[in-house]
């Protein structure tokens, strides 16, 4: 099995540094982006990419995911495993998961509390779900076995959502706290996701963070939304992925890492991608945020801890 | 709401039947907060699915775009969406049956070379993922003793692909890629295309007269020999020596092997 694996794809240039990927802020990696990217030398931030998109045997996208991955830390951002489904994972996209995990050994490996799947028809889109005990358990079981098979913990995103169910016994944060417990997955806390979904809800973002296990968070992300209305006219966000952060969302960043110090803060950007200076300065904006309040822990907590 | 705990799926199943079907009633089991509507709502999950999907198949299918233009390809991108929606999540093997669905089209028989066109641009696209595999050394043959050539059977390299068209479709899409206009192409003139990827890039180019019948026997496992009589009959004017010249400098084999040599 794992000889076959192994004969899937050519000898791979071994790796280059040791994953650690800290504090640091990155990006989505977008093709277009390699030779500019190429040109800069390694940097200090980490690259994340869609999973399923090098999950093809071999060409170009290969070829380029290795070469940012020579120098720089990767994200493996899985966006259709359908955890959050009510049927059986997938099991060949599992095995095509663990293979991409084995040859790239990412820093970091996410996934949605989302499903995409039903049936045999696959929406691609990150659709809702209801809380109860009964999604709870299933969720559960499906991220342990995701867990066992690519043989590591993996980060469990919160969604943004446009409807809720009526059927939902408990709380966003509350259901999402528990699946942590319950399986020891870590969380990857999408701050835009949490401005959105607030917004169009009625809730305050603010308090959903000081509901969220914070201590359980090994990634942020941070994005551009769009805004549209709802049926009453009222501000529905959009969850586009297409902008710069919005200044709201900024400040919830600061506010979280502030609260809980620096980590691994992507920015996504995954439609009307912009030239690599802009994406790479929207990175350089969250760096700022996460080494000011990396510099203020130390200078209030630092000397206490020598 | 018991009800709803014990059978949980039915609540997806709602959800999911009305994502591609506009007639649908939103599901009742979704809600906006404070008793809003979720009408809208709800609306923004069909878009994204139908919107995505549509533009699943525009990054696959961009020369059938350029041909029919952005609008003409949309309604047809949507109507095979709904018909037809993805069963893999991997998106680049999506629209495997868009070429035959667009052949179908009623709105496409003016432009009877547009499936054709479709399948180069599916066959670009797997190329483009395939397995990677050096290709056949272009000095390979000359080792071969004369005597054994006819016996030879050549691997295929995985990119490896043949199109046959009634249609000019390898000068349409060559058109289309390079951004050049195509109104003044005879689209009725035939064409056989080789696509394959050696290397980085996909190549696709025309086969000359027998070439995809002497190509599509070699893909089979057939001998030199054997898919050569069969070019023979598909075009007199088939000539071995360039053809198979031809495919091994573009990289089309990984290997070859003597024929008897089991």
């Amino acid at each position: 099995m794992d000889a076959a694996n192994r004969s899937e794809g050519p000898a791979i240039a071994p790796l280059r540094f040791s994953p650690l990927i800290g504090g640091f802020a990155g990006t989505s990696f977008k093709h277009e982006h390699l030779p500019a990217i190429l040109a800069e030398g390694k940097q200090r931030g980490f690259f994340e990419v869609h999973a399923e998109n090098y999950m093809g045997a071999g060409g170009p996208p290969h070829r380029a995911l290795e070469a940012v991955r020579r120098d720089h830390p990767l994200s493996l951002h899985g966006v259709c495993m359908s955890i959050g489904g009510p049927q059986p994972l997938d099991q060949e996209h599992l095995a095509r998961f663990r293979r991409l995990v084995d040859r790239y050994q990412p820093a970091l490996v996410s996934e949605h509390l989302a499903w995409s799947t039903h049936g045999t028809t696959y929406f691609n889109d990150l659709l809702p779900l209801p809380y109860t005990q009964a999604t709870l358990a299933r969720a559960c079981d499906h991220i342990d076995q995701m867990q066992d098979v690519i043989r590591r913990p993996i980060l469990l995103e919160n969604p943004s959502t446009y409807v809720t169910f009526r059927e939902s016994t408990m709380s966003e944060t509350d259901f999402i706290r528990r699946v942590a417990q319950r399986t020891g997955c870590g969380l990857l806390l999408d701050i835009n996701n949490v401005f959105v979904s607030a917004t169009n809800h009625g809730f305050s973002a603010a308090q959903y963070l000081t509901e969220f296990p914070l201590s359980r968070v090994g990634e942020i992300h941070l994005a551009g939304h769009a805004w549209q209305t709802d049926d009453e006219d009222e501000p529905l966000l959009i969850d586009s992925h297409d902008g710069p952060v919005a200044d709201p969302v900024w400040a919830l960043f600061e506010t979280t890492i502030r609260r809980c110090g620096a980590i691994p803060t992507l920015i996504e950007w995954d439609s009307k991608v912009p030239d690599w200076p802009i994406l790479k300065a929207e990175a350089a904006a969250a760096q700022a945020i996460l080494d000011r309040c990396h510099s203020i822990a130390r200078r209030t907590y630092g000397h206490a801890a020598v | 709401m018991r009800r709803f705990e014990q059978h949980p799926r039915s609540v997806y199943t709602a959800f999911a039947a009305g994502l591609m079907d506009p007639s649908r009633d939103t599901p009742s089991a979704v809600v906006g907060p404070k008793g809003k509507g979720a009408a809208k709502r709800y609306n923004v999950y069909r878009n994204n699915v139908t919107v995505s999907l549509i533009d699943a198949l525009t990054a696959i299918y961009p020369a059938v775009q350029r041909i029919t233009g952005p609008d003409f390809f949309r309604a047809m991108a949507r109507s095979h969406v709904r018909a037809a929606p993805p069963t893999s999540p991997l998106l680049f093997d999506y629209g495997r049956d868009f070429p035959a669905f667009v052949q179908q089209y009623e709105y496409a028989r003016p432009t009877p070379w547009l499936a054709d066109t479709a399948r180069v641009e599916r066959a670009w696209l797997d190329a483009y993922h395939a397995a990677d595999a050096p290709p056949l050394s272009p000095t390979a043959l000359a080792s071969v003793a004369p005597d054994r050539l006819a016996d030879l059977v050549f691997t295929v390299h995985p990119a490896t692909r043949v199109v046959r068209s009634q249609f000019a479709v390898v000068t349409i899409f060559a058109a289309s890629r390079a951004g050049t206009p195509a109104e003044r192409i005879d689209a009725s003139a035939p064409e056989d295309g080789l696509i394959t990827r050696p290397e980085f890039d996909v190549i696709v180019q025309r086969l000359p007269p027998g070439g995809a019948v002497f190509l599509d026997g070699l893909m089979s496992g057939r001998t030199l020999a054997e898919a050569a009589s069969a070019a023979l009959e598909d075009s007199q004017n088939f000539d071995l020596a360039t053809n198979i010249a031809g495919l091994i400098e573009v990289g089309a084999f990984t290997s070859l092997t003597s024929g008897d040599g089991k």
